[in-house]
């Protein structure tokens, strides 16, 4: 039996699989294809204090092995989501992660504040990183200052874990790690979505009513995988990684770059039960190679040549 | 390939992978095998019958599938399809190629399975009330897919479909037999004139609307159409239903992608078609200014 286990210090998880806000709903959609406690967590689709419109639409485009979506953070708000979500979803057997959002650091303390007496929610995730809310892409995560000052004001109101989520559209996301872990950040979460576009030539429009989109799914896993290695090369906590993981093999690439959990995101639009596969997948590779427990392969990404030649041998049975 | 989770919660007797939510309110199930039986083509229109029977047991007209067209990753996303008729545990698809992931699909054969979850969102209102009572169906091109279910339905309650069935040419019609043989009253319209009523099925819809008014009327097609059928409808008073169409990403309520604006108790906003559709009736649907 091999031990799907792992610990983020502030939160043991039963497999390192979660699933990505925004692709999960409130959870409550996704319990007729699957069992939520059959996962390492959740993390509830982003929250602002009150109830927030989203963008016009089109807001989806289809792109090669990708998704562009600019939804713009339509959601119900703190009090809808303890009312009416939060009661069928504390007692779950797993890590209930809550996104959080704000216009400004006052908003994202006021809904930590609200969520913070409320039983059956496990951390917060800092919902930096959303490139389709504010003009041309624009978020918080992309300056290290603003990400550093931002995650500390709301360390200090929260008496949850913080996991810090962060853009990818930067030039120096390890510097952006850097700055939110030295913030306080208890964990780091990476990559939200790569800020992209489509057009429409017959009519020469955007596709997106919003113009600009995040682009997800299996697309951008090598760059996301990238910067996941980036970051777990630079910062002492623990890092979830997240972008176009849609099989066992994709989140193993990740753990082996360092990441102590994933997230699956996009994948949950195309099957609903996507998760348990890559779950079940991750414990049948670890019984094939006899790996008693799936934190053994965290980091151990081999660099140096006889290494590799090992690994491809090890590979064959 | 994707095979069904053995250690989901609900885990329906028998053969096959399938599992359910537990109320009836959203019986849907995911059936990643699902046979096709029959193949019909028309130009770029395709009507398919999959065998697929608590899928089947559970639709109701309006209804739609989420149909992943690849095993691979690309095109990635399933492609929402409505549900166009119910027979001995089967369900058929009426569709047209209108772009890759259709497309795709197109080319499958008799024999092939396909990967399907459903049935999803909610279908047309089938009110007792309108035993006896005249009632229109208009489709519009490819909007007359669930119109088939509809009007099968609305007979069995005992109330008096008549199909009004729109395409622009004589080719984009190709169910007329298809009701005719089914003993349904279909009128048609083409664009150019070319079978039937010339103009629009909305120019064919005023005039029955003016002829016979009818107690209720349904309508499924392009916006445009939908948005015209909807200002005739409330001309004369005439309750209606209207069937949307959207991008999807999920069809699950998850993504948030496939929005339209709804207006209830006075309250605007942008509500998910497939869980919350993608059947309004006509007093909550916003139609988007034209541009």
């Amino acid at each position: 039996m091999v031990d799907l286990s792992v610990d983020l210090g502030f939160l043991k998880l039963k497999n390192p699989v979660l699933t990505a806000s925004g692709t999960f709903g409130y959870g409550l959609e996704f319990a007729p294809y699957l069992n939520l406690e059959k996962l390492g967590g959740f993390i509830v689709k982003g929250l602002y204090y009150g109830p927030r419109e989203g963008n016009p639409p089109p807001r989806l485009v289809e792109t090669p092995s990708g998704l562009i979506n600019a939804i713009g953070l339509q959601g119900i708000g703190v009090e809808a989501f303890v009312a009416k979500i939060l009661p069928k979803l504390k007692d779950l057997d797993t890590a209930v992660i809550v996104n959080v959002c704000g216009e400004a650091e006052e908003e994202y303390i006021r809904v930590v504040e609200f969520l913070n007496s409320h039983k059956g929610i496990a951390a917060f995730e800092l919902n930096i990183s959303c490139p389709n809310v504010r003009q041309g892409g624009a978020c918080p995560a992309l300056d290290p200052g603003t990400t550093f000052r931002l995650v500390k004001a709301v360390k200090r109101a929260s008496r949850l874990p913080i996991i810090t989520k962060l853009s990818p559209n930067v030039t120096s996301i390890a510097g952006i790690a850097a700055a939110a872990e030295e913030a306080g950040a208890d964990a780091i979460s990476l990559v939200n979505t790569f800020l992209a576009m489509s057009i429409d030539v017959e009519t020469r429009r955007p596709k997106l009513a919003n113009v600009f989109g995040g682009l997800s799914g299996p697309a951008i896993k090598p760059i996301a995988l990238r910067m996941v290695y980036q970051v777990t090369s630079r910062v002492k906590v623990p890092v979830i990684g997240i972008g176009g993981i849609s099989s066992g093999a994709d989140a193993l690439e990740f753990l082996l770059a360092g990441a102590r959990a994933v997230e699956v995101g996009t994948a949950n639009f195309v099957d609903p039960d996507a998760s348990l596969r890559i779950i079940r997948e991750i414990g049948e590779f670890c019984e094939l190679h006899s790996i008693q427990r799936v934190e053994d392969l965290i980091g151990k990404l081999e660099t140096n040549t006889n290494a590799i030649k090992k690994v491809t041998k090890y590979e064959r049975h | 390939m994707m095979r069904a989770e053995k250690d989901n919660f609900f885990i329906a007797p028998g053969p096959g992978f399938w599992y359910f939510s537990r109320g009836p309110e959203t019986a849907m199930m995911k059936d990643p095998e699902a046979r096709i039986a029959n193949v019909e083509r028309w130009g770029n229109y395709r009507l398919f019958s999959i065998e697929t029977p608590e899928v089947a047991g559970r639709a109701r007209p309006g209804q739609f599938l989420m149909i992943k067209v690849s095993s691979q990753l690309d095109p990635l996303l399933r492609r929402p399809i409505s549900i166009h008729a119910r027979e001995n545990g089967r369900v058929e698809i009426f569709f047209q190629v209108a772009g890759r992931g259709t497309e795709i699909l197109a080319g499958k054969e008799a024999g092939d399975t396909l990967d399907i979850i459903g049935p999803l969102g909610k279908g047309f209102s089938l009110d007792e009330r309108l035993k006896g009572m005249r009632v229109l169906c208009v489709g519009g091109g490819r909007g007359i897919a669930p119109i088939y279910f509809l009007a099968k339905e609305l007979c069995a309650i005992g109330a008096l479909p008549v199909v009004l069935y729109g395409g622009k040419t004589a080719a984009d019609i190709p169910l007329r037999a298809k009701f005719e043989e089914a003993g349904l009253p279909v009128l048609c319209s083409t664009d150019n004139g070319s079978f039937g009523f010339m103009g629009f099925v909305t120019g064919l819809a005023a005039r029955e609307i003016e002829a016979h008014p009818p107690a209720f009327l349904f309508a499924c097609g392009p916006d445009a159409m939908m948005k015209t059928a909807a200002r005739l409808s409330g001309e004369r008073n005439v309750p209606a239903e209207f069937s949307l169409e959207s991008r999807m990403g999920c069809g699950i309520g998850a993504c948030w992608g496939c929005v339209k604006r709804i207006r209830r108790e006075g309250q605007e906003g942008w509500v998910k078609i497939c869980e919350e559709g993608p059947v309004f009736p006509h007093d909550e649907i916003v139609w988007p200014e034209e541009d």
